[in-house]
């Protein structure tokens, strides 16, 4: 199946990623040919067979109790972030 | 000459007092330093702090006190975040990263005494099976520095391959532990899905990530898992089992062991020479008692299908978290937040992260997700029934863990599906959560492969005691790259 140029950068929109105009038609080629490759499943006969939605079976995601366990350690988090004023993470204005 | 010594010995050789852990430390750091500009098998190199934590493991060792791995000196993937220590993942979006705390492995391992001597090169966000995708540049075979160490471990392979270092950790999402392990001709291990805690492991596919370990040897694999495994309250798949001593199992005989060659992986796109390399390793488990038959498991030539769809589309969800805001790169002077994420995100991945995070969008957008990944879904829980199947009739399955030797550097990054399909070998084991480990069994011309064994949930001690047998009859194992004796 070949991709057009529109459903690759419709893509890229949905993964918020920014391609150079150049990269665009190698993208189409090899995802393209991806998709061929993952076409393949369709000759599998899985009729009956329940998606497989943890590698061990039988075992149950744990889930914890609702409890506060974490400290405040926001200045050693935000230390990594690009931009930061007053504890808060600062972004492009949003709202005019 | 301290470098010639397994883990297992320099551990002992650190009790007996006939080194010292500082004069461990620096000798390997002398040799990292040295092979560096040639093989680049590491990204940062923590010289001073691991001196420092040297001279406070030789007071411990002193006192007689400290680990199993009191003294030792490893190395871990630059996917395992450690505290204080830049942890970039071999991605330009983590350049900057600084961990604000240890994954569990590293804590665990750092506890049981051993040393980190810096992180390791990979793979960027370990997509890759060549180490070619790197944002630090390309990690060399010790063995032929114009060919690939295999990857996404490519770093791990090569600094252990080249004796820089006893040890190191890696981690395996669709063979990335075991495919450099035999490209670079030493040992690797993936365990069990659950059994060593993923937490503070960058993920990438969190159904099929998993970390393990390279070494020299069975034994030493042995000695580095049983620390490193166990539950862990902090990563949510963590199973919680005791940990058996992999090391008291290692010399069990292998008399009655029924062992399955999987007649699906001695295909037309395995090698010729390699194929003959892996008769030969059965023939020697069959001279110490095992019985060898061949063993069917239909669905799995559909291994890189299925992968292809699930791994992009967990990949595309876990990699949504780098948005240029909390950490990791972020663009020149957005003008807003879309262009905030679209170019801090276009500008901090690579080609090949890119086309997975785009493939994974596409499998599991609007109108695709049932035609793809519950398809896809479908057709692992087939290939985990025939593993159970097989294990049935045998104890362990056999096969080659990659289609050939290593290849050039250069020779398979024009087309994604080629680089795709080296993995063919090694996926099913992590589609089905088995353990899986690789073990060095002869050369096809001056470069090493590897044999792979697969067991049952939990039979880590299972196949580790198989490969450390066949490492007591062969000497595979203790060649290495003469470049760096």
């Amino acid at each position: 199946m070949a991709l057009t140029r529109a459903q690759i950068e419709s893509i890229a929109q949905l993964a918020r990623l920014e391609l150079e105009p150049a990269e665009i038609p190698v993208y189409q080629e090899s995802l393209s040919r991806i998709i061929d490759l993952v076409g393949e499943l369709d000759r599998a006969d899985t009729a009956g067979v329940t998606p497989m939605a943890h590698p061990l079976p039988g075992l149950r995601q744990r889930l914890r109790a609702d409890e506060v366990t974490e400290q405040d350690r926001h200045e050693l988090y935000q230390a990594n972030a690009p931009q930061v004023a007053a504890g808060l993470y600062l972004v492009p204005k949003v709202i005019e | 000459m301290v470098h010639r010594n397994s883990l297992t010995e320099l551990a002992a050789g650190l009790r007996a007092k006939t080194f010292s852990s500082v004069e461990l430390v620096r000798a390997f750091l002398q040799r990292i330093e040295a092979a560096q500009p040639v093989l680049n098998a590491f990204i940062s190199i923590t010289a001073e702090q691991a001196l420092a934590a040297a001279a406070a493991a030789d007071r411990e060792l002193a006192a007689g006190r400290g680990g199993p791995l009191a003294g030792v000196p490893i190395a871990h993937k630059d996917l395992f975040c450690t505290a204080g220590v830049r942890t970039t993942c071999g991605s330009r979006m983590l350049d900057n990263f600084v961990s604000p705390y240890d994954a569990t492995v590293v804590a665990k391992l750092k506890a049981a005494g051993a040393i980190n001597l810096g992180k390791l090169n990979m793979d960027e966000f370990a997509m890759g099976s060549s180490n070619e995708t790197s944002w630090f540049g390309p990690v060399r075979n010790p063995w032929n520095t114009d060919f690939v160490p295999g990857g996404s471990s490519g770093g791990s392979a090569a600094a252990v391959a080249a004796r820089l270092i006893p040890a190191a950790t890696a981690t395996d999402t669709g063979g990335s532990i075991r495919q450099p392990a035999a490209l670079c001709g030493i040992t690797g291990i993936k365990p069990t899905y659950g059994r060593v805690s993923r937490y503070g492991m960058i993920a990438f596919a969190s159904s099929l990530d998993q970390g393990g370990v390279l070494t020299t040897s069975a034994a030493d694999a042995a000695l580095m898992l049983r620390e490193m495994a166990g539950f862990d309250a902090n990563d949510s798949t963590s199973v919680d089992a005791p940990v058996p001593d992999y090391v008291a199992e290692l010399d069990a005989p292998l008399a009655g062991v029924r062992i399955g060659l999987i007649k699906e992986f001695v295909d037309e796109g395995l090698d010729r020479e390699n194929e003959l390399r892996i008769r030969d390793a059965l023939k020697v488990l069959e001279r110490l008692g095992a019985s060898l038959r061949e063993v069917s498991l239909p669905n799995l030539p559909r291994s890189v299908p299925v992968y292809y769809v699930v791994a992009p589309a967990e990949c595309s969800s876990n990699l949504a978290r780098y948005d240029g805001v909390r950490f990791g790169h972020r663009c020149q002077e957005p003008r807003d937040l879309q262009d905030l994420y679209r170019r801090s995100r276009g500008e901090g991945f690579g080609a090949e992260v890119k086309r997975r995070v785009m493939t994974g969008t596409y499998v599991l957008s609007a109108g695709y997700y049932d035609a793809y990944y519950l398809k896809a879904q479908r057709v692992r829980q087939l290939i985990a029934a025939d593993f159970k199947r097989a294990f049935g009739e045998v104890d362990v399955l056999v096969g080659p863990t990659s289609p050939t030797a290593a290849f050039r550097l250069g020779a398979k990054t024009a087309d994604p599906i080629t680089m795709y399909l080296n993995d063919i070998y090694t996926i099913g084991a992590n589609l089905a959560g088995l353990p899986a480990l690789s073990v060095p069994c002869g050369f096809v011309g001056d470069l090493p492969v590897g044999l792979q064994v697969v067991g049952p949930h939990f039979a880590e001690g299972r196949i580790l005691n198989v490969a450390h047998r066949y490492q007591r009859e062969t000497d595979w194992h203790r060649r290495s790259p003469e470049r760096f004796a």
